[in-house]
């Protein structure tokens, strides 16, 4: 069964054809069911608070901001308090997907290398989850607007 | 002494004088709860890292299979252990904790049985009188080192495994009372093109059935003559797969009872698990506390528990590379013959 | 009814990352940022912002309106300061949730311990 070379022996493929059928079928439709209710339910209550910050003076464009902060803050505390995660296994991307993701994403990479120390540690990890989608985010909004200037 | 191809047969055996297991809160829950002799409730057991925490756990379990097995720390000739952190610090820190002459290997979650037939053979050559064999692994910092941070929100699954918290040891010795190591076959590596990190059960299951093959060629054995064959962590998924590959290849594994630690360890309906249990600690805390304590019980009479490990990095997973996997037997008899 | 739009709409976004998940079987990292260029992307052919009236916090909350964020920042200084202004309007709307996730994340970390 050595195998240096990276082409796939028949061995190997029929291996792996039997690997796959093992795999126990993902839950999809309840994951998706769960994922839809808490994703839509996050959203609704970052509506609630977008119309609150408009209350308190805000205009429709600024309101975003705060409520963002909010939302940011709040996972960030449900993260350090230890039930995000748990919370997280069950609603998968209803609680991935929010920018609740995103910050859970930074707060718990800082936390758990707190032990390396604030600088490498925290400073250093901080971005080990959240970085891809700043970096692809980044780039794909400057082609974007290199497009955009080009074209429209 | 060699026997076949690539196995070792102690003559005299060597006897495992002492044995010890200590386990986190879940494995503390699950159905072997009563066979550790130490369950602790804590995961972080009040040190400042989950690293310092897995230490911990290794330390204790040395302490124990020594307290148990009668002879002075100091007598022991050599101390052979590994784990799953990188450049196994967990073992080496322990091992300046511990102070006897250290050999350090690393099998990932096969070290358990690696360390054992390393220490066995050492033991059996004359080598050493006395040896300790030893390791552990802990859920938080394979997920810290593997995966994601322990509090980040991502949803594992269901071929996914759940690491062991917990460190496992035994002392061995020339002559003595207690189970007996009749022999050892060392694995090679096995690489059937899986790349999924979480499935590492699909992964390693070509290399305990190929390791165990090889075992009985070797000692020219069939299944039957053991009670129990049992594997380190290959789960719900890798031991149904391992069993589709002993069919393919007729080796008549049911003429023994085929288990796997993994799958023992944890309550799979109860606990969130996923596919079962794995780490170093999962075949190690399994056979050095349930196992031999059946073995004592008079309850099995000849046991080959073959831990296997896979053998990636996080960065050969990011790269695109398949995980080759290992996969080592050793062959446990009770004191007074296996009859 | 704006909290029903905000409902339907922020649980389709997360529906959809679900199937990434699942179906295509990618790792959140990747979702991800798929999700964020495709948010970037939407905007970039004047479809996110209908979608913010319409919806609300149902398309500004999901990670895709960091996109939309990163472009419309790129889009106005361009709009404003030229070719340079791609470069310098990136993070300028979305300063504020980089901003907050990045202090935040570093209070809690100094307080609190991870559970496992």
């Amino acid at each position: 069964m050595a195998n240096n070379k990276k082409k796939t022996t028949p061995t190997q493929a029929n291996y792996q054809q039997l690997a796959k059928a093992k795999e126990p079928p993902r839950r999809i439709v309840r994951n998706c069911i769960l994922a839809f209710l808490v994703g839509g339910l996050i959203c609704t209550f970052g509506e609630l608070l977008r119309k609150l910050f408009q209350e308190w003076g805000f205009t429709e464009k600024t309101a975003g901001d705060p409520t963002v902060a909010v939302l940011i803050l709040l996972s960030c505390i449900l993260t350090g308090l230890g039930v995000y995660d748990k919370f997280a296994q069950w609603a998968g991307a209803g609680t991935s997907v929010p920018v609740t993701g995103f910050a859970n994403s930074m707060c718990s990479a800082a936390m758990e290398h707190r032990s390396e120390g604030l600088v490498y540690g925290v400073g250093g990890n901080m971005f080990k989850v959240a970085g891809a989608v700043i970096v692809f985010g980044t780039v794909a909004a400057f082609f974007i607007g290199i497009l955009h200037g080009l074209f429209a | 002494m060699l026997q076949g191809k690539q196995s070792w047969r102690f003559d005299s055996p060597p006897v495992i004088l002492g044995y010890a297991s200590v386990v986190g809160p879940e494995e503390g829950k699950g159905p072997l709860k009563n066979e550790f002799d130490l369950i602790h409730e804590d995961m972080r057991l009040g040190q400042k890292s989950w690293e310092l925490a897995e230490q911990q756990f290794l330390e204790q379990a040395i302490t124990r299979a020594v307290e148990k097995s009668g002879i002075d720390q100091n007598a022991v000739n050599v101390y052979v252990g590994g784990d799953l952190m990188n450049q196994i610090t967990s073992t080496s820190f322990v091992a300046r904790t511990v102070g006897l002459p250290y050999l350090g290997v690393f099998g990932a979650c096969s070290t358990s049985m690696e360390s054992l037939a390393v220490a066995a053979q050492l033991i059996s050559s004359g080598a050493a009188h006395y040896a300790i064999a030893g390791t552990c692994s802990h859920n938080c910092t394979a997920e810290k080192q593997f995966r994601y941070p322990t509090e980040y929100g991502s949803q594992k699954p269901p071929t996914a495994q759940f690491t062991v918290t917990g460190g496992g040891a035994s002392v061995l010795g020339a002559s003595g009372s207690g189970p007996r190591i009749k022999g050892a076959t060392i694995g090679k590596i096995v690489d059937m093109g899986i790349k999924d990190p979480f499935n590492m059960g699909a992964a390693m299951a070509p290399a305990a059935v190929d390791t165990i093959t090889r075992h009985l060629q070797d000692f020219q054995l069939e299944p039957s003559y053991y009670d129990l064959i049992i594997t380190g962590d290959l789960a719900e998924i890798g031991h149904s797969l391992a069993r589709d590959l002993f069919a393919e290849n007729q080796v008549p594994i049911d003429q023994t009872v085929f288990s796997d630690c993994g799958l023992l360890i944890f309550d799979r309906e109860k606990q969130q698990v996923q596919a079962g249990g794995s780490g170093c600690g999962c075949c190690a805390t399994v056979t050095y506390g349930h196992l031999l304590n059946r073995m004592n019980r008079g309850e099995l009479k000849r046991i080959l528990v073959v831990a296997t490990g896979a053998l990636l990095s996080p960065l050969s997973y990011q790269q695109g590379e398949s995980i080759p996997c290992i996969a080592h037997a050793v062959a446990i008899e009770a004191e007074g013959g296996g009859n | 009814m704006d909290y029903v739009w905000a409902f339907l709409v922020g649980g389709a976004i997360c529906l959809i990352g679900q199937i990434m998940i699942d179906g295509f079987k990618l790792t959140p990292a990747h979702t991800m940022a798929t999700l964020v260029v495709v948010g970037a992307i939407v905007d970039g052919l004047g479809w996110y912002d209908p979608l913010i009236r319409f919806a609300g916090a149902g398309a500004t909350v999901p990670i895709t309106s960091f996109g939309n964020s990163l472009v419309h920042g790129a889009l106005v200084e361009f709009d404003q300061n030229g070719w340079i202004g791609i470069l310098t309007g990136i993070f300028k709307v979305t300063s504020g949730g980089i901003s907050a996730a990045i202090i935040f994340s570093f209070l809690v970390a100094l307080v609190c311990k991870p559970k496992g």
